[in-house]
């Protein structure tokens, strides 16, 4: 087409969005720009209902039956898409505009082989051939590092890892060689190793197909290895764009260094420098205040002046196209320090609380599916020899990625499945193999859980209250209605919810809100060992720190166990005083945060480590790039279970890897590694974070 | 499955051979001023006094047949048909034999009225499938193609509409219009009778329409569901971003995955079909398989309803069995683990 | 006298129909005005095809409510007038004594009785039976669906091969089977009746001491008094005078079904809460992975009281579209008895037997059939429109 073009690939100008409901028009994006040049990757970053993902499907104009573009423009290579036919939008679709999206399984056609699919695109946008296209495809699949590509393209989607569909969407966004790729947040649903995989693949391709790209993400390291510009974004408005360096370093909207503040970046210390949570909630699109929309959560609005009028943005003097939304900017003191949140001392452990002794759980599974019947079982192990000791008011992490058996660890620990060997001791009793039925209510009370999803763990038919007030019935506190009801008051003040939220229903709550009832709940009985499953996780960034410092509160207070299951490093690191790194129901690694996070590693640490984006430009990183995706626990592999992505495996003599489950073996102080490499290789592992000094 | 078919046909057997059916057969069989004691000797003459579970495997055939010594030395008993002798005859003669027993209504062997019948109904049912899947599909892709159109608000309202119209009544409705005198169009003809020898346009149109109509709108309001679940899936979003055509986005992307949950309910109807095949061919006249299992059942004809019921149960089956086979076939995660 | 022109039928029936139009006049005004208090039940409001097929249901609900009152009907459904068998519609009455009404404003049947009556009457067969006998096939498909879909295994592969056994048998043979008088003689419909009414009785109980086991004091009397009162209701009703159940002495024996009724209940009850423990059964094993009801398992529940306040709440959306649309289907069950002439006397004024006269005589008189035809079909289609309408709004949010 016109490939003698020079200026910017996508340019976006003053773009609003609205969304058409029967009752009022919803803006979703407003007076929105960006200009994307050649071979650029400019990054949009933003909590969920920012509008991100709304101005990435303007730009394919493909908004559906309620979206409308409003206002401003959208030119794609000079031309205005906003006012191209659907024939000519067509054309651009998939050859000169891909787009990757969030969930890789759900982007395929099921019931059409990897190989048509791909070989669509050329067919339809170059009038190739069968041949041609088939070629083309192999070539592609063969680029996205994929293994044996043939058999690929003749395998449906469903045969392939979540990793692997994940490349096939990139493959197919790159079969037309476009200029611009879209990417919706394309790792949130992989583990951190394969995403850091992607997202390296991404990259690559990007650079040798010189592509520009439009990355959308809510992970601030994320968009820092992946972008030259970026874009952070807030109820609907450009709050800031600029070089990545600028934004990062020098930035000069109060929201994006509210943000910066309230993760967990290396340093923060839940004791020394607690994180800052960005106080208030989202405006919902209809709520939204007048002026800077940030306004009411800013902690240097200026009343009468911020919330006058509606706020242009403004190019920040001396620095490369970086512009800001705020009308404070120059006013503001960006490098004073952060104001020391209320620092706490280090609690005491004290006594050992729980204490796992070689717990085992395997499950029999029907081997084969169809014809399991016949007595074909195969066993899963799902946790292998799991020994450790929590105590009171101590924070223990357990880290893993998906299938590392950190859920059935915790259902055993519920006692909502029984441990096949081992044993799990609560105050000295053993509990490894009394079903929850048959446990007292004191123990049940004792041990509970907060749960991962905020939008599933609320009963969606019952109040708030009540679902507390029922925690409270069966754990047998209170003797009438009323002492309960006055209790479960008391339990949305320690979660810091207003009383009146009692009475409300949980659709009617934020995610956040959730969270916190979630944690009520759980505490309902004064709980002394509580579970946390990725508690925060499915949580907006801003939202995650103060979920987070309110579990940190009230474990001081009341001194708990606290067991944070988690995947994410940095906020391990940020608020657990030990962690257990566990890989296919096997702990790898044990110690002390410190310990961990130091060298020597194992080696799946140290690859984990290297793949957690982390958003600070001080920090350099090592880059450790595993191989495939994590096996199957039906069928680990031989030997060690990370033999098969191991960097380190042909530094062990004798295949050793591959034979034998390494042993446990003590690093001082606790420090336990499984692993065969000898201690002299240990001893020679250099750290995978540095921070540059300031 | 076969489990299912064993316990199904006991059930039936069991229910027809309980003893106030019985009693009512030996009455019209004998005279119906006959003593109980004369029941009781008639039962006994034809081994009905037998415990059910061997009466059910004499009539399976995998027991030997029952046989009673009359007062006169004669030996009678099922297998035993009139002009053979005793010693020629065979032990078993169940169905597995391929002895489905006498009909007492029609003076036939169940085994041929079952046959002829059956065959008629086939004719009947070829033709409803003929009009029906069709049509009930073309209507549900083309009103789930764009969920909330104008064609799919109209297409639905037809669905819904003729969903709620049970055939007894949309029979009634279209014999009124088409084929009374009162309304005085008679394009059609009320009865099916004639169809039986030869179907024609005219004495056939109707009871087809009569029992498609009910089928065509629940499947087509199944295929419409299911169509528009598929075109919000994300995979035809990807399709229409990487610049595939409407049509063929249709065609080649949501149409086989759409088909899938229709194909299961298509073969599921078949019981309901049995259902509106009884009803239309007792509207229309038309000597079918279900007008046969309304005659049977009307005139407690024991042989014949266990027959009909028999061959309905394996229909329902043997169609439950088509629609798992073909849904693997549909759906590749299936087939390929 | 003249028989009457269309124009005059149509604004006489319009008449006869006040009490039912003030009814649902009141109903909507009142529904519109707090629609926004009311739940699923107010944002029915805002759909048109919800709001159709509302009016057309209740429509119908109130004319048999009224119709049981003998406000609508213009003369007894049963008594003959010589000489105006199968007369056309608005055929003056031959002689009309003083005080009666002096047209057959639908014309006359067969046997010289008003259509009109009769369709009025009929209604309220239909609108006693088919909501109580679908409440009780929800009664029995929910208390086996949810342990089946809860817990799975063998439990499940059970039931389920109970339920398939019954899907797989073709309705009208089973209704030919059961309904048939020598069956009925054996009682096996009454046996029938013994279990499939005792549901119920163990549903509520569950749900009641599932909620209240923590608290022994509120729960036993609770549990005492509503017991008591249904296992008395039970009783009574599945015990008949003159069958093989006489469970209760006449004195207490509070109400008797009449003939029939029973037998038709049961089998309707029966094909349909096969389908309803599929839905159920399936609808629970989708809401058991959700994270509250783990919530629930960690903090000690019981399996009923997750099964019913946990899960079952959570499932109501499909249940209730399911409902309408079964009374519906319940509706067409009950016309293809009468159509076959099983379990409802011969006389009596449903539409499915009605429709079975009209029949024979179709080809020359259209009315006596076509006008309970378009009743049913336009009640089934009110239940199918509601259906619609309440899945469409209950998606919405």
């Amino acid at each position: 087409m016109t490939d003698d073009y020079d200026g910017p690939i996508l340019e976006i100008e003053s773009l609003s969005i609205s969304f058409f409901t029967r009752l009022r028009e919803i803006p979703a994006v407003m007076d929105f720009s960006v200009k994307v040049m050649p071979g650029e990757a400019v990054g949009l970053v933003g909590e969920s209902g920012c509008g991100k993902s709304t101005v990435a499907l303007g730009v394919m104009q493909d908004l559906g039956k309620n979206g409308r573009v409003v206002g401003g423009s959208i030119k794609f290579k000079g031309r205005d898409l906003n006012t191209m036919s659907q024939e000519e939008l067509r054309q651009i679709r998939g050859s000169e505009i891909a787009m990757i999206y969030q969930e890789p399984m759900a982007s395929l056609n099921p019931a059409m082989k990897i190989g048509r699919q791909l070989m669509e695109v050329p067919m339809i946008h170059r009038g190739s051939s069968e041949k041609e296209a088939y070629d083309r495809a192999l070539q592609v699949v063969t680029d996205v590092k994929l293994p044996d590509p043939k058999r690929i393209l003749d395998a449906y989607p469903h045969q392939l890892s979540g990793g692997q569909q994940q490349r096939i969407v990139i493959a197919m966004a790159l079969m037309a060689e476009p200029s611009l790729l879209i990417l919706d947040e394309p790792t949130t649903a992989l583990d951190v190793t394969v995403e850091a995989a992607v997202v390296e693949l991404v990259k690559e391709l990007g650079k040798k197909y010189g592509t520009s790209m439009l990355f959308i993400s809510h992970n601030l390291g994320l968009v820092l290895e992946t972008c030259d510009r970026l874009c952070v974004m807030y109820s609907g408005e450009a709050v800031e764009t600029g070089s990545i360096k600028d934004v990062f370093d020098e930035m000069q909207h109060p929201y994006t260094q509210a943000l910066f503040r309230s993760i967990p970046l290396p340093g923060a210390d839940k004791n020394a420098r607690p994180l800052r949570a960005i106080p208030g909630n989202f405006p919902l699109p209809h709520e939204r205040p007048p002026g800077c929309n940030f306004g009411p959560r800013c902690d240097y609005f200026e009343a009468g002046r911020c919330d006058a009028t509606d706020i242009r943005m403004a190019e920040v003097p001396g620095n490369d196209r970086h512009r800001t939304r705020c009308l404070r900017f120059q006013e503001i003191d960006w490098q004073a320090p952060m104001e020391a949140g209320d620092t706490t001392l280090k609690s005491e452990p004290g006594r050992v609380v729980l204490k796992m002794d070689n717990l085992k759980k395997y499950y029999e599974v029907a081997a084969n599916a169809l014809f399991g019947k016949r007595g074909d079982t195969k066993v899963v192990k799902a946790n292998e020899t799991l020994s450790f000791e929590a105590r009171e008011s101590e924070t223990l992490a357990i880290v893993g990625e998906s299938g590392c058996g950190k859920s059935t660890f915790a259902k055993v620990l519920m006692g909502l499945e029984t441990a096949t060997d081992g044993q799990i001791l609560l105050d000295n009793r053993n509990i490894e193999s009394t079903p929850i039925e048959a446990r007292d209510t004191q123990t049940i009370a004792d041990v509970q859980m907060v749960f991962q999803n905020p939008f599933d763990t609320l009963n969606p038919s019952m109040t708030v209250g009540r679902q507390i007030i029922r925690a409270l019935e069966v754990f047998g506190i209170g003797t009438n209605d009323a002492e309960r009801r006055e209790r479960m008051l008391q339990l949305l003040d320690l979660v810091k919810l207003p009383r009146a939220f009692a009475d409300r229903m949980p659709r009617q709550l934020s995610g956040g809100q959730k969270q916190r009832v979630g944690i009520a709940r759980a505490f309902a009985g004064n709980a002394r060992i509580v579970v946390a499953d990725e508690p925060v996780s499915a949580l907006d960034v801003s939202v995650q720190a103060a979920v987070t410092d309110l579990l940190m509160e009230i474990q001081r207070e009341q001194k708990t166990t606290l067991l944070f299951i988690s995947h994410d490093l940095s906020i391990v690191r940020y608020l657990s005083d030990r962690v257990m790194v566990m890989y296919l129901g096997h702990v790898v690694e044990l110690g002390t945060t410190d310990q961990v996070f130091a060298p020597p590693y194992h080696p799946y640490t140290e690859a984990l480590l290297s793949a957690v984006p982390i958003a600070d430009t001080r920090v350099t990183k090592k880059h450790i790039v595993l191989e495939g995706d994590i096996p199957s626990a039906m069928n680990p592999p031989s030997g060690c279970p990370f033999q098969t992505r191991c960097r380190w495996k042909s530094q062990v003599p004798g295949g050793l890897c591959e034979k034998d489950v390494p042993p446990v073996r003590q690093l001082g102080d606790g420090h336990q590694v499984k692993c065969h490499l000898s201690d002299e290789q240990l001893a020679s592992m250099e750290p995978v974070i540095q921070i540059a000094a300031e | 499955m076969i489990l299912t078919g064993l316990c199904l046909t006991f059930l039936v057997f069991t229910l027809t051979n309980l003893y106030p059916n019985l009693e009512k057969l030996a009455k019209t069989q004998g005279n119906f001023r006959m003593s109980d004691a004369e029941v009781t000797s008639y039962l006994e003459k034809n081994g009905y006094l037998q415990p059910m579970f061997v009466k059910y495997g004499e009539w399976l055939g995998v027991l030997p047949s029952y046989r009673h010594e009359n007062a006169d030395g004669t030996i009678q008993g099922r297998c035993i048909r009139p002009g053979t002798s005793p010693e020629e005859a065979p032990n078993f003669c169940g169905i597995l034999q391929g002895n489905w027993g006498f009909s007492t209504v029609f003076k036939d062997e169940v085994g041929s009225i079952i046959s002829t019948r059956l065959g008629l109904t086939g004719k009947l049912m070829f033709w409803v499938m003929v009009v029906m899947v069709p049509s009930a599909l073309i209507l549900g892709v083309l009103a789930g193609m764009r969920e909330g159109s104008k064609t799919d608000r109209g297409l639905s309202t037809i669905a819904i509409t003729t969903t709620a119209t049970p055939e007894y009544v949309s029979g009634v409705i279209l014999i009124a219009i088409f084929a009374s005198s009162a309304a005085g169009l008679k394009w059609f003809k009320g009865t099916a009778t004639s169809a039986m020898e030869s179907a024609n346009f005219e004495n056939f149109a109707l009871p087809v329409i009569t029992i498609a109509l009910y089928g065509m709108g629940y499947i087509a309001r199944m295929t419409r569901a299911s169509m528009a679940e598929v075109m919000t899936a994300q995979y035809i979003r990807t399709a229409r971003l990487k610049g595939v055509s409407f049509p063929n986005i249709v065609m080649k992307h949501a149409l086989r995955n759409a088909l899938i949950a229709p194909f299961t309910v298509i073969m599921l109807q078949f019981p309901w079909l049995l259902n509106g095949v009884v009803i239309v061919e007792t509207l229309f006249n038309y000597k079918g398989f279900g007008w046969t299992l309304v005659q049977a059942a009307g005139n407690n004809d024991i042989e014949l309803l266990l027959g009909v019921s028999v061959v309905s149960v394996f229909v329902v089956l043997i169609t439950q069995l088509i629609s798992d086979i073909g849904y693997v076939y549909l759906n590749p995660r299936i087939s390929v683990s | 006298m003249e028989p009457l022109n269309w124009f005059e039928i149509i604004t006489r029936v319009f008449i006869q129909f006040i009490p039912v139009w003030v009814a649902l006049v009141v109903v909507f005004t009142l529904s519109m005005v707090y629609k926004r208090r009311l739940g699923l039940y107010g944002k029915l409001f805002d759909s048109t095809i919800g709001m159709i097929g509302f009016a057309l249901v209740m429509f119908w609900v109130f004319t048999g409510i009224f119709g049981a009152m003998d406000l609508i009907i213009t003369h007894d459904p049963l008594s003959q007038v010589s000489g105006m068998k199968n007369k056309a519609p608005g055929t003056p009455l031959a002689g009309a004594e003083e005080g009666y009404y002096p047209y057959y404003l639908f014309g006359g049947d067969n046997l010289a009785r008003d259509v009109f009556s009769r369709m009025v009457k009929g209604a309220w067969v239909v609108v006693q039976i088919a909501p109580m006998a679908t409440v009780f096939a929800f009664m029995v498909g929910i208390t086996l669906g949810l342990p089946a879909g809860y817990y799975g295994g063998k439990l499940d592969t059970f039931l389920s091969f109970l339920a398939n056994l019954i899907l797989a048998f073709p309705v009208i043979l089973l209704f030919y089977l059961l309904v048939t008088p020598e069956i009925v003689d054996t009682g096996i419909p009454n046996y029938m009746a013994m279990v499939l009414f005792i549901f119920p009785i163990i549903f509520v109980g569950v749900l009641l001491n599932s909620r209240y086991r923590t608290q022994p004091k509120v729960r036993t009397p609770m549990l005492i008094v509503v017991l008591g009162i249904m296992g008395w209701l039970y009783l009574s009703l599945i015990s008949q005078p003159g069958t093989a159940l006489k469970l209760l002495p006449d004195a207490v024996d509070l109400f008797n079904l009449q003939g029939g009724i029973l037998v038709v209940f049961v089998s309707v009850v029966f094909v349909n809460s096969p389908t309803v423990f599929r839905i159920v059964r399936g609808l629970t094993m989708d809401i058991k992975t959700r994270d509250y009801v783990a919530a629930a398992q960690t903090r000690g529940e019981r399996p009923w009281y997750i099964m019913l306040w946990e899960i079952l709440p959570n499932a109501r959306g499909p249940l209730i579209v399911d409902f309408c649309l079964r009374i519906g289907y319940t509706t067409i069950l009950l016309g293809t008895l009468g159509f076959f002439g099983l379990g409802l006397p011969p006389e009596s004024p449903d539409w499915g037997t009605t429709i079975n006269d009209g029949r024979r005589l179709l080809q020359v008189y259209l009315h006596p059939a076509i006008v309970p035809a378009v009743a049913l079909l336009s009640m089934v289609l009110g239940l199918n429109l509601l259906a619609d309408g309440l899945r469409e709004e209950s998606l919405r949010d």
